[in-house]
């Protein structure tokens, strides 16, 4: 058994930053896996631009994001070993498998947590009608199109507005193939608002909202989709069925941390998140283990990936040196107030902030102008103005330590919709 | 010429073909689709039935009860997944209970072991998660679960080992009698052969038409199920049925052999042959039947709906025989439920259907079970490492959901009856069946099934022919 300081598990944007920003913070023996043949993770297929803006102050293809971290890592002796799958995680010893090494146990000081997520497919959203070929999540056809060169279909149908169906419709449009129509369950898009404009509205690609696949037809391939609109319990209403004929049906309806190692690691889960419950530090309830990026929560915006991994990286690192800050008080718990439907980090410790600490939530509903309100034991302690919240678009607020000195139970976080002169 | 050419490559085929490869004869097996386990065998519950529900001194009685034990001793021996995690008949009011009586009295009588009636705390003793209104249960504990595919599988892998030729995309469209024997058409070929056995499944009555011998009819019935993501495994421990009535054994909640649950089936009539369709109402059916079995169903975890069709017919019992109409013509045909618990006993009785028909057989003194499927993730800490050292390739993940390596793809592509699909692939090492459904690794699979066949992409199968994966290629010429 081999030993290191820490194993950071995923080499995709959170990985990467959390290795670099370990390193920076002073640990030198950093073993960084992955599984895959490349590190970089799901930003290798995402060819087009806008990554990189809150980062790097400039608009980047993923792969062009991605090279930065690959090349930051060069120079650091931070051990980049691809290929490599983890079998499982318990009391830090990683088992993991590969052809170079082949079975191997590694034991850590410290474990990151970065194995990022995975979309939803026709399972959990019973899409019924025939099983023929042609029902593709949008990201394994981003994969065929964008690194192996073939696009799956010519007419095409998406179900689920989430951002990699909108950058798929665009792309496959641009490739020569005909997208019908885009479904979306909900009455508001899932994607983020500029990708509804560029990737849609630009090409137009007709989006029909409240309406959801009915049928797919196609014994052995895909012949054609049925859409119907639906009414306020997502029901189909008879009579609203639109027919497509087409031979792919792309799926964007969602992603899920991919934390099957974290679950049988024994380390508590957020039901809200799907992803490990941490503290303002990134830290699971295992002590050393830290959790960041997509197998957290899911993000928008791989810049917000970054940041977020550095600061777990960061807490590793200090972790590992022995310089934690060690609190006498228990931590605080953070819930959901009104209209929120889950915060990230869920637990604080105020002892351990040194100046301020973001807290990321979403919101459940469309909401034009809101109050973002933290309370503790029914008093204010924060109050923020938000403009145009979406549950598509992930929210930040950073609350300052002093303020959060105030909060003497568990901490909620709701948003408030306000009048324009409420102000 | 063959001495015998079995129709149909599903779970009845395939045990025939391995209980026929141990004597002295040519046997062939023709198979209308492009791999075997595909039709009704590739969706069912999967249950080894204990065999308290035929009726006695029926085929199905005899040939669950001896098929449910020949189906442990092979699980054993060829590794298919496979768990002996008994069965539940639960009642929910004093009829049912009196029912369950009668299965009990019916279960002795079919000589299964080990029954217990069980009363309403002992059973949520054993199964906590059961709705408050059961009331008792009949507890079998020889009923288990096997993945009904690798079951057929490593028998027809079995026969083709010893010798059993098996030809693909060989549907069968005439059949000849000449001087006393079969001239068969199957995909534009013809194989003249002494005896045929039909076991066409869901075809079986076209079949024995085109010999005019169709004395029955099939009459397809639709199932629809739910598998629920192995996160769910804390559901039930083992089969939930509740009490069958006329239509079949009606919703069952169960773990599958590798861990996952499976919810359903429905029974639908009047289905055509090939459809396999799932609806909204045929899977809220069962949701609504399976919610009186126990409330804690958390459908979120679906990863996967699918239909299965039930090749029923007209009679009441299995028709296994030779025809009354055609001699030298066996039907195994209508094969429904306890079907796949039977199959390998109907194996055997078919050997002894052929004997009985004047048909010489000496057994072969070098017939062999072809080495156990090698399953990665299974494998001890040590037993990783000596296979990884042995061979790399198992040292390389594929599917990361169920951990299938490529080391495992590469032994189903090299086994005696090749997979030339993804979904192929898929049947044989358990790869694409995981929460991502195939969503990773399915391009991969896709460059190894590519690189092994040398042929481009675009001419991967998905699944049926005709279920190309790409469209084409991209900036290519139009």
């Amino acid at each position: 058994m081999t030993k290191r300081d820490i194993v950071i598990i995923g080499a995709g944007p959170a990985g990467l930053a959390a290795a670099i920003a370990a390193y920076e913070a002073g640990v030198k023996d950093i073993l960084l896996l992955e599984r895959d043949r490349e590190a970089g993770g799901i930003l290798n297929q995402c060819i087009h631009n806008g990554f990189g803006l809150h980062r790097f102050g400039e608009e980047l293809t993923g792969p062009e994001y991605a090279a930065k971290y690959i090349d930051m890592l060069k120079d650091t002796s931070v051990t980049l070993q691809l290929g490599t799958t983890v079998l499982d995680i318990e009391n830090k010893i990683v088992s993991a498998v590969s052809v170079e090494n082949g079975f191997e146990q590694i034991e850590a000081k410290a474990i990151i947590l970065a194995m990022g997520c995975r979309e939803r497919n026709r399972g959990p959203i019973f899409v019924p009608g025939d099983r023929g070929r042609g029902v593709f999540t949008a990201g394994a056809a981003q994969r065929y199109l964008n690194i192996e060169g073939y696009l799956v279909g010519k007419r095409i149908v998406i179900l689920g507005s989430g951002d990699i169906g909108l950058i798929m419709a665009r792309r496959m449009t641009l490739e020569g193939a005909k997208v019908l129509a885009v479904s979306e369950i909900m009455p508001y898009t899932n994607g983020l608002s500029r990708n509804v404009a560029q990737c849609l509205e630009d090409f137009d690609i007709p989006l029909y909202l409240s309406h959801t696949v009915t049928k797919v037809v196609g014994k052995n391939a895909l012949e054609g989709i049925e859409i119907s609109q639906v009414d306020e319990n997502m029901k189909p209403i008879k009579g609203t069925e639109k027919y497509f004929e087409c031979d792919t049906l792309l799926l964007s309806v969602g992603l899920v941390p991919e934390n099957e190692l974290t679950r049988s690691a024994g380390i508590e889960l957020d039901p809200r998140t799907k992803g490990a419950t941490v503290g303002e530090d990134m830290q699971t309830l295992e002590s050393g283990v830290f959790a960041c990026g997509n197998v957290l929560h899911v993000h928008d915006l791989v810049d917000y990936v970054s940041a977020e991994s550095e600061r777990a990286g960061r807490s590793a690192a200090e972790y590992v040196l022995g310089n934690c800050a060690v609190s006498e008080t228990p931590s605080k718990n953070v819930r959901n107030g009104l209209d929120v439907s889950y915060t990230v980090p869920q637990r604080i410790n105020t002892e351990k902030i040194e100046k301020s600490v973001d807290i990321f939530f979403r919101v459940r509903k469309k909401i034009k102008l809101a109050e973002i309100r933290v309370e503790s034991e029914g008093e204010k302690i924060a109050a923020f103005r938000r403009e145009f919240l979406a549950p598509a678009e992930m929210q930040k607020i950073t609350v300052p330590k002093v303020l959060l000195d105030k909060a003497n139970g568990d901490i909620t976080v709701s948003a408030i919709e306000i009048e324009e002169d409420a102000q | 010429m063959y001495d015998v050419t079995i129709i149909g490559g599903g779970v009845c085929g395939a045990a025939i073909a391995m209980y026929l490869s141990k004597y002295d004869i040519k046997c062939c097996l023709l198979e209308k689709d492009n791999d075997i386990a595909i039709g009704t065998t590739r969706a069912n519950s999967g249950i080894v039935h204990a065999g308290y529900d035929p009726e006695p001194d029926t085929l199905m009685a005899r040939l669950n009860v001896r098929g449910a034990e020949l189906i442990e001793e092979l699980a054993l021996k060829l590794n298919i997944p496979y768990r002996k995690v008994g069965s539940m008949v639960i009642s929910f009011d004093a009829n049912d209970e009196e029912h369950l009586k009668e299965l009990y009295e019916r279960g002795v009588a079919n000589g299964v072991r080990g029954m217990e009636l069980l009363d309403k705390e002992s059973l949520l003793a054993r199964e906590p998660n059961l709705s408050e209104e059961v009331t008792g249960a009949l507890y079998a504990p020889s009923a288990a679960v096997v993945n009904p595919w690798r079951l057929c599988l490593a028998m027809a892998e079995t026969a083709a080992k010893n010798g059993v030729e098996f030809f693909l995309d060989s549907e069968v469209t005439n059949i000849e009698k000449v001087n006393g024997a079969f001239s068969v058409t199957a995909g534009g070929k013809l194989y003249d052969t002494k005896y045929i056995i039909n076991a066409a499944g869901l075809y079986s009555d076209k079949i024995a038409e085109l010999v005019g011998a169709k004395d029955f009819e099939i009459r397809p019935s639709k199932g629809q199920y739910y598998l629920l993501d192995k996160t769910s495994d804390w559901l039930v421990k083992s089969v939930i049925f509740q009490c069958p009535t006329e239509k079949g054994k009606g919703v069952l909640v169960s773990p599958t052999a590798e861990g996952n649950i499976i919810i359903g089936p429905n029974a639908e009539s009047g289905n055509e042959r090939d459809d396999v369709s799932t609806t909204r109402e045929g899977l809220d059916f069962v949701a609504q039947e399976a919610a009186k079995t126990t409330k804690l169903i958390d459908y979120r975890e679906n990863i996967h709906s699918f239909a299965g069709l039930r090749a029923n017919s007209d009679k009441r019992d299995f028709i296994i025989g030779e025809s009354a109409l055609c001699r030298h013509f066996i039907n195994v045909a209508g094969i429904k439920s306890p079907g796949l618990s039977s199959a390998p006993a109907i194996g055997e009785y078919v050997v002894e259907i052929l004997e009985d028909c004047g048909m010489l057989l000496t057994e072969k003194d070098n017939w062999e079970y072809p080495a156990p499927h090698i399953c990665f993730a299974e494998l001890s800490d040590e037993e990783k490492a000596e296979i990884c050292k042995r061979e790399p390739k198992y040292g390389n993940v594929i599917c990361r959901c169920n951990l299938i390596t490529e080391g495992e793809i590469l032994d189903a592509l090299n086994s005696n009856i090749k997979p030339r699909t993804l979904d192929g692939i898929k049947r044989r090492t358990g790869s694409s069946m995981g929460r991502c459904q195939g969503g990773f690794c399915g391009v991969r699979i896709h460059e190894i099934i590519c690189n092994y066949y040398g042929i481009p992409a675009e001419r991967v199968l998905w699944d049926k022919n005709g279920s190309y994966i790409v469209a084409g290629k991209v900036g290519g010429k139009k």
